[in-house]
Protein backbone atom coordinates (compact mmCIF):
# COMPACT_ATOMS: atom_id res chain seq x y z
CA UNK A 1 0.00 0.00 0.00
CA UNK A 2 2.72 2.43 1.01
CA UNK A 3 4.62 1.55 -2.14
CA UNK A 4 1.66 2.52 -4.31
CA UNK A 5 1.32 5.81 -2.42
CA UNK A 6 5.02 6.47 -2.93
CA UNK A 7 4.70 5.75 -6.63
CA UNK A 8 1.71 8.09 -6.94
CA UNK A 9 3.45 10.92 -5.11
CA UNK A 10 6.56 10.40 -7.26
CA UNK A 11 4.36 10.78 -10.34
CA UNK A 12 2.94 14.05 -8.94
CA UNK A 13 6.42 15.42 -8.22
CA UNK A 14 7.64 14.28 -11.64
CA UNK A 15 4.75 16.11 -13.28
CA UNK A 16 5.68 19.20 -11.28
CA UNK A 17 9.26 18.87 -12.57
CA UNK A 18 7.99 18.72 -16.16
CA UNK A 19 5.86 21.84 -15.66
CA UNK A 20 8.82 23.70 -14.16
CA UNK A 21 11.01 22.57 -17.05
CA UNK A 22 8.37 24.02 -19.38
CA UNK A 23 8.67 27.37 -17.62
CA UNK A 24 12.46 27.06 -17.80
CA UNK A 25 12.26 26.66 -21.58
CA UNK A 26 9.67 29.32 -22.43
CA UNK A 27 11.11 31.98 -20.13
CA UNK A 28 10.28 34.76 -21.09
CA UNK A 29 12.81 36.60 -18.87
CA UNK A 30 16.00 35.48 -17.15
CA UNK A 31 14.45 35.84 -13.71
CA UNK A 32 11.71 33.41 -14.72
CA UNK A 33 14.37 30.88 -15.60
CA UNK A 34 16.21 31.35 -12.30
CA UNK A 35 12.94 30.89 -10.44
CA UNK A 36 12.19 27.73 -12.42
CA UNK A 37 15.65 26.31 -11.67
CA UNK A 38 15.27 27.09 -7.97
CA UNK A 39 11.94 25.25 -7.86
CA UNK A 40 13.39 22.32 -9.79
CA UNK A 41 16.13 21.94 -7.19
CA UNK A 42 13.50 21.67 -4.47
CA UNK A 43 11.46 19.17 -6.49
CA UNK A 44 14.58 17.04 -6.94
CA UNK A 45 15.07 16.99 -3.17
CA UNK A 46 11.49 15.70 -2.86
CA UNK A 47 12.20 12.93 -5.38
CA UNK A 48 15.40 11.90 -3.60
CA UNK A 49 13.61 11.69 -0.26
CA UNK A 50 10.86 9.57 -1.82
CA UNK A 51 13.56 7.26 -3.15
CA UNK A 52 15.06 7.12 0.33
CA UNK A 53 11.72 6.00 1.79
CA UNK A 54 11.24 3.46 -1.00
CA UNK A 55 14.63 1.80 -0.51
CA UNK A 56 14.31 2.18 3.25
CA UNK A 57 17.69 3.78 3.77
CA UNK A 58 18.87 7.06 5.24
CA UNK A 59 21.82 7.14 2.86
CA UNK A 60 20.17 9.71 0.60
CA UNK A 61 19.68 12.43 3.18
CA UNK A 62 23.19 13.77 2.94
CA UNK A 63 22.70 14.03 -0.82
CA UNK A 64 19.41 15.89 -0.29
CA UNK A 65 21.05 18.28 2.16
CA UNK A 66 23.89 18.94 -0.28
CA UNK A 67 21.45 19.64 -3.12
CA UNK A 68 19.49 22.01 -0.89
CA UNK A 69 22.63 23.98 -0.07
CA UNK A 70 23.94 24.03 -3.64
CA UNK A 71 20.52 25.11 -4.92
CA UNK A 72 20.37 28.02 -2.53
CA UNK A 73 23.93 29.15 -3.28
CA UNK A 74 23.27 28.83 -7.02
CA UNK A 75 20.11 30.92 -6.88
CA UNK A 76 21.77 33.56 -4.74
CA UNK A 77 24.79 33.75 -7.05
CA UNK A 78 22.68 34.03 -10.21
CA UNK A 79 20.46 36.76 -8.73
CA UNK A 80 23.48 38.62 -7.46
CA UNK A 81 25.02 38.44 -10.91
CA UNK A 82 21.90 39.93 -12.47
CA UNK A 83 21.78 42.60 -9.80
CA UNK A 84 25.38 43.76 -9.89
CA UNK A 85 27.03 42.17 -12.91
CA UNK A 86 29.44 40.50 -10.52
CA UNK A 87 29.23 37.79 -7.87
CA UNK A 88 32.11 38.55 -5.53
CA UNK A 89 32.66 42.25 -5.04
CA UNK B 1 40.07 33.25 28.75
CA UNK B 2 36.71 31.49 28.44
CA UNK B 3 35.37 34.53 26.62
CA UNK B 4 38.24 34.32 24.14
CA UNK B 5 37.83 30.63 23.51
CA UNK B 6 34.03 30.87 23.12
CA UNK B 7 33.22 34.22 21.52
CA UNK B 8 29.80 32.95 20.40
CA UNK B 9 28.67 30.35 22.96
CA UNK B 10 25.12 29.88 21.59
CA UNK B 11 26.33 29.41 18.04
CA UNK B 12 28.94 26.91 19.23
CA UNK B 13 26.23 24.88 20.96
CA UNK B 14 23.95 24.94 17.90
CA UNK B 15 26.80 23.85 15.60
CA UNK B 16 27.70 21.01 17.96
CA UNK B 17 24.07 19.86 18.09
CA UNK B 18 23.73 19.93 14.30
CA UNK B 19 26.96 17.94 13.97
CA UNK B 20 25.64 15.33 16.40
CA UNK B 21 22.28 15.18 14.57
CA UNK B 22 23.98 14.64 11.23
CA UNK B 23 26.20 11.88 12.65
CA UNK B 24 25.62 9.42 15.50
CA UNK B 25 25.78 10.21 19.16
CA UNK B 26 29.16 8.85 20.28
CA UNK B 27 32.09 10.11 22.30
CA UNK B 28 34.28 10.37 19.23
CA UNK B 29 31.79 12.52 17.37
CA UNK B 30 31.22 14.61 20.49
CA UNK B 31 34.93 15.47 20.67
CA UNK B 32 35.34 16.00 16.91
CA UNK B 33 32.18 18.13 16.73
CA UNK B 34 33.30 20.17 19.72
CA UNK B 35 36.67 20.93 18.12
CA UNK B 36 35.08 21.84 14.79
CA UNK B 37 32.36 24.07 16.25
CA UNK B 38 34.79 25.94 18.49
CA UNK B 39 37.14 26.41 15.53
CA UNK B 40 34.38 27.73 13.26
CA UNK B 41 33.20 30.19 15.90
CA UNK B 42 36.74 31.44 16.47
CA UNK B 43 37.09 32.12 12.74
CA UNK B 44 33.61 33.63 12.34
CA UNK B 45 33.56 35.81 15.47
CA UNK B 46 35.21 38.90 13.90
CA UNK B 47 32.49 38.91 11.22
CA UNK B 48 29.65 39.29 13.71
CA UNK B 49 27.80 42.57 14.04
CA UNK B 50 26.04 43.72 17.14
CA UNK B 51 22.34 43.07 16.88
CA UNK B 52 19.48 43.09 19.35
CA UNK B 53 19.09 39.81 21.17
CA UNK B 54 15.84 37.98 21.82
CA UNK B 55 14.55 39.42 25.06
CA UNK B 56 11.59 37.13 25.54
CA UNK B 57 12.30 33.58 24.32
CA UNK B 58 8.87 32.20 25.29
CA UNK B 59 7.14 34.81 23.18
CA UNK B 60 9.52 34.00 20.32
CA UNK B 61 8.50 30.34 20.53
CA UNK B 62 4.83 31.32 20.42
CA UNK B 63 5.54 33.53 17.43
CA UNK B 64 7.27 30.68 15.59
CA UNK B 65 4.32 28.36 16.22
CA UNK B 66 1.85 31.02 15.12
CA UNK B 67 3.78 31.60 11.89
CA UNK B 68 3.90 27.84 11.23
CA UNK B 69 0.12 27.55 11.67
CA UNK B 70 -0.39 30.62 9.46
CA UNK B 71 1.77 29.08 6.73
CA UNK B 72 -0.33 25.90 6.71
CA UNK B 73 -3.70 27.67 6.95
CA UNK B 74 -3.16 30.28 4.30
CA UNK B 75 -1.41 27.91 1.91
CA UNK B 76 -4.81 26.41 1.19
CA UNK B 77 -6.08 29.89 0.42
CA UNK B 78 -3.26 30.52 -2.05
CA UNK B 79 -3.78 27.08 -3.60
CA UNK B 80 -7.37 28.05 -4.39
CA UNK B 81 -6.20 31.41 -5.72
CA UNK B 82 -3.54 29.79 -7.94
CA UNK B 83 -6.03 27.34 -9.41
CA UNK B 84 -8.72 29.96 -10.08
CA UNK B 85 -8.57 31.92 -13.37
CA UNK B 86 -5.96 34.65 -13.76
CA UNK B 87 -8.55 37.31 -14.49
CA UNK B 88 -9.86 37.17 -10.93
CA UNK B 89 -6.43 38.00 -9.50
CA UNK B 90 -5.64 41.50 -8.34
CA UNK B 91 -1.89 41.58 -7.67
CA UNK B 92 -0.21 44.74 -6.44
CA UNK B 93 2.60 46.48 -4.62
CA UNK B 94 2.19 47.86 -1.12
CA UNK B 95 4.56 50.13 0.80
CA UNK B 96 4.57 49.10 4.42
CA UNK B 97 5.66 51.73 6.98
CA UNK B 98 7.98 50.14 9.55
CA UNK B 99 8.16 50.84 13.26
CA UNK B 100 10.69 48.06 13.83
CA UNK B 101 14.39 48.87 13.96
CA UNK B 102 17.62 46.91 13.61
CA UNK B 103 18.79 44.64 10.82
CA UNK B 104 18.09 41.32 12.47
CA UNK B 105 14.47 42.03 13.50
CA UNK B 106 13.78 43.48 10.06
CA UNK B 107 15.24 40.38 8.40
CA UNK B 108 12.97 38.20 10.55
CA UNK B 109 9.95 40.32 9.60
CA UNK B 110 10.80 40.23 5.88
CA UNK B 111 11.28 36.44 5.96
CA UNK B 112 7.99 35.98 7.79
CA UNK B 113 6.19 38.10 5.20
CA UNK B 114 7.74 36.05 2.41
CA UNK B 115 6.85 32.73 4.02
CA UNK B 116 3.23 33.56 4.77
CA UNK B 117 1.34 33.09 1.53
CA UNK B 118 0.01 35.96 -0.50
CA UNK B 119 2.89 38.32 0.24
CA UNK B 120 6.55 38.54 -0.80
CA UNK B 121 8.85 41.23 0.55
CA UNK B 122 10.66 42.88 -2.36
CA UNK B 123 12.93 45.59 -0.98
CA UNK B 124 13.58 48.06 1.81
CA UNK B 125 13.85 51.76 1.25
CA UNK B 126 17.30 53.22 1.85
CA UNK B 127 16.40 54.70 5.24
CA UNK B 128 14.92 51.37 6.44
CA UNK B 129 11.59 53.00 7.16
CA UNK B 130 9.56 51.34 4.42
CA UNK B 131 9.24 47.78 3.21
CA UNK B 132 7.94 47.14 -0.29
CA UNK B 133 5.70 44.09 -0.42
CA UNK B 134 4.23 42.36 -3.44
CA UNK B 135 0.78 40.95 -2.72
CA UNK B 136 -0.83 38.23 -4.81
CA UNK B 137 -4.36 39.46 -4.25
CA UNK B 138 -5.28 42.83 -2.76
CA UNK B 139 -8.76 43.52 -1.47
CA UNK B 140 -7.90 46.80 0.17
CA UNK B 141 -4.42 48.11 0.78
CA UNK B 142 -5.20 49.17 4.34
CA UNK B 143 -6.31 45.67 5.27
CA UNK B 144 -2.97 44.17 4.13
CA UNK B 145 -0.92 46.77 6.01
CA UNK B 146 -3.07 46.44 9.12
CA UNK B 147 -2.80 42.65 9.10
CA UNK B 148 0.99 42.61 8.80
CA UNK B 149 1.50 45.33 11.41
CA UNK B 150 -0.91 43.79 13.89
CA UNK B 151 -0.09 40.15 13.48
CA UNK B 152 3.65 40.06 12.80
CA UNK B 153 5.31 43.37 13.57
CA UNK B 154 3.72 43.89 16.98
CA UNK B 155 4.91 40.56 18.49
CA UNK B 156 8.37 41.06 16.97
CA UNK B 157 8.61 44.45 18.64
CA UNK B 158 7.83 42.84 21.98
CA UNK B 159 10.27 39.96 21.40
CA UNK B 160 13.20 42.23 20.59
CA UNK B 161 12.01 44.97 22.95
CA UNK B 162 12.68 47.85 20.58
CA UNK C 1 -1.25 -0.89 7.61
CA UNK C 2 -0.44 0.75 10.91
CA UNK C 3 -1.66 4.13 12.04
CA UNK C 4 1.71 5.75 11.44
CA UNK C 5 1.74 4.52 7.86
CA UNK C 6 -1.70 6.03 7.32
CA UNK C 7 -0.52 9.37 8.68
CA UNK C 8 2.65 9.20 6.60
CA UNK C 9 0.68 8.35 3.45
CA UNK C 10 -1.64 11.29 4.04
CA UNK C 11 1.31 13.64 4.54
CA UNK C 12 3.03 12.28 1.42
CA UNK C 13 -0.04 12.82 -0.74
CA UNK C 14 -0.56 16.31 0.67
CA UNK C 15 3.09 17.13 0.01
CA UNK C 16 2.89 15.86 -3.55
CA UNK C 17 -0.26 17.87 -4.22
CA UNK C 18 1.30 21.06 -2.85
CA UNK C 19 4.45 20.59 -4.92
CA UNK C 20 2.25 20.12 -7.99
CA UNK C 21 0.18 23.22 -7.16
CA UNK C 22 3.41 25.21 -6.93
CA UNK C 23 4.40 24.00 -10.39
CA UNK C 24 0.95 24.71 -11.86
CA UNK C 25 1.13 28.25 -10.47
CA UNK C 26 4.57 28.53 -11.99
CA UNK C 27 3.22 27.86 -15.48
CA UNK C 28 -0.13 29.60 -15.16
CA UNK C 29 0.44 32.89 -13.32
CA UNK C 30 0.92 35.98 -15.47
CA UNK C 31 4.21 37.67 -14.43
CA UNK C 32 7.41 37.03 -12.46
CA UNK C 33 6.21 38.74 -9.32
CA UNK C 34 3.05 36.67 -9.03
CA UNK C 35 4.97 33.54 -10.02
CA UNK C 36 7.26 34.09 -7.05
CA UNK C 37 4.36 33.30 -4.72
CA UNK C 38 3.74 29.73 -5.87
CA UNK C 39 7.16 28.06 -5.51
CA UNK C 40 8.35 29.86 -2.39
CA UNK C 41 5.36 28.81 -0.35
CA UNK C 42 3.43 25.90 -1.80
CA UNK C 43 6.58 23.98 -2.73
CA UNK C 44 8.27 24.66 0.60
CA UNK C 45 5.23 23.46 2.53
CA UNK C 46 4.94 20.43 0.25
CA UNK C 47 8.52 19.37 0.85
CA UNK C 48 8.05 19.97 4.58
CA UNK C 49 5.13 17.49 4.55
CA UNK C 50 7.18 14.88 2.65
CA UNK C 51 10.11 15.27 5.05
CA UNK C 52 7.90 14.87 8.13
CA UNK C 53 6.36 11.73 6.59
CA UNK C 54 9.83 10.34 5.96
CA UNK C 55 10.79 11.14 9.55
CA UNK C 56 7.76 9.25 10.92
CA UNK C 57 8.46 6.21 8.75
CA UNK C 58 12.11 6.05 9.73
CA UNK C 59 11.23 6.33 13.41
CA UNK C 60 8.72 3.46 13.11
CA UNK C 61 11.08 1.20 11.18
CA UNK C 62 13.40 1.34 14.14
CA UNK C 63 16.43 3.11 12.73
CA UNK C 64 16.30 5.60 15.51
CA UNK C 65 14.82 9.04 15.35
CA UNK C 66 16.37 10.43 12.16
CA UNK C 67 16.76 14.14 12.73
CA UNK C 68 18.48 14.84 9.39
CA UNK C 69 15.12 15.43 7.73
CA UNK C 70 14.35 18.10 10.27
CA UNK C 71 17.65 19.81 9.46
CA UNK C 72 16.82 19.77 5.73
CA UNK C 73 13.32 21.20 6.18
CA UNK C 74 14.61 23.86 8.59
CA UNK C 75 17.27 24.82 6.05
CA UNK C 76 14.67 25.07 3.27
CA UNK C 77 12.33 27.16 5.43
CA UNK C 78 15.16 29.58 6.19
CA UNK C 79 16.49 29.87 2.63
CA UNK C 80 13.20 30.04 0.69
CA UNK C 81 12.34 33.65 1.64
CA UNK C 82 15.93 34.76 1.04
CA UNK C 83 16.04 33.39 -2.50
CA UNK C 84 12.56 34.83 -3.21
CA UNK C 85 13.78 38.22 -2.01
CA UNK C 86 16.87 38.06 -4.20
CA UNK C 87 14.93 36.98 -7.31
CA UNK C 88 12.36 39.77 -6.76
CA UNK C 89 15.16 42.29 -6.40
CA UNK C 90 16.85 41.08 -9.57
CA UNK C 91 13.53 41.25 -11.45
CA UNK C 92 12.93 44.82 -10.27
CA UNK C 93 16.46 45.79 -11.22
CA UNK C 94 16.03 44.42 -14.74
CA UNK C 95 12.70 46.26 -15.09
CA UNK C 96 10.69 43.13 -15.74
CA UNK C 97 7.21 44.49 -16.44
CA UNK C 98 4.29 43.77 -14.16
CA UNK C 99 0.99 42.52 -15.45
CA UNK C 100 -1.53 45.17 -16.48
CA UNK C 101 -3.95 45.90 -13.69
CA UNK C 102 -1.37 45.55 -10.93
CA UNK C 103 -2.30 47.87 -8.09
CA UNK C 104 0.24 50.63 -7.32
CA UNK C 105 2.53 49.82 -10.21
CA UNK C 106 4.28 53.16 -9.65
CA UNK C 107 5.71 51.85 -6.39
CA UNK C 108 7.98 49.50 -8.32
CA UNK C 109 9.93 52.49 -9.59
CA UNK C 110 10.59 53.70 -6.06
CA UNK C 111 11.37 50.24 -4.79
CA UNK C 112 14.04 49.94 -7.46
CA UNK C 113 15.64 53.20 -6.42
CA UNK C 114 15.16 52.27 -2.77
CA UNK C 115 13.48 55.58 -2.06
CA UNK C 116 10.69 55.96 0.44
CA UNK C 117 7.29 56.22 -1.27
CA UNK C 118 6.81 59.76 0.02
CA UNK C 119 9.91 60.96 -1.86
CA UNK C 120 8.00 61.91 -5.02
CA UNK C 121 4.90 63.97 -4.30
CA UNK C 122 1.68 62.62 -5.73
CA UNK C 123 2.69 59.00 -6.00
CA UNK C 124 2.59 58.35 -2.27
CA UNK C 125 -0.23 56.10 -1.25
CA UNK C 126 0.20 55.95 2.49
CA UNK C 127 1.45 58.28 5.16
CA UNK C 128 3.68 56.78 7.84
CA UNK C 129 1.59 55.80 10.80
CA UNK C 130 2.95 55.89 14.29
Amino acid sequence: MLDQVLLGVAVLVGLALVLNAWRLIIGPTVTDRILALDTMYINCIALIILLGIYFDTSLFFEAALLIAMLGFVGTAALSKYLLRGDIIE
Amino acid sequence: MIKRLFPMPIHTLILLLVWLFLNDFSVGHLILGFIISVGICLIAAPLMDEHPTVKRPLLALRYALMVLLDIIKSNFEVAVRVLSPNASLRPGMVALPLDLEGEFPLAVLASTISLTPGTVSVDFSEDMKWLYVHVLHIDTEEAVIHLIKQRYEQPLKEIFAC
Amino acid sequence: MSLVEWIASFLLVMGGVFVLIGAVGMVKLPDVYTRLHAPTKATTLGIGCILIASMCLHAVRGEGFAIQELVISLFLFITAPVSAYMIAKAALHRRVPMRDGTVNMALAEQARERQSPTAVPGSATQQPSE
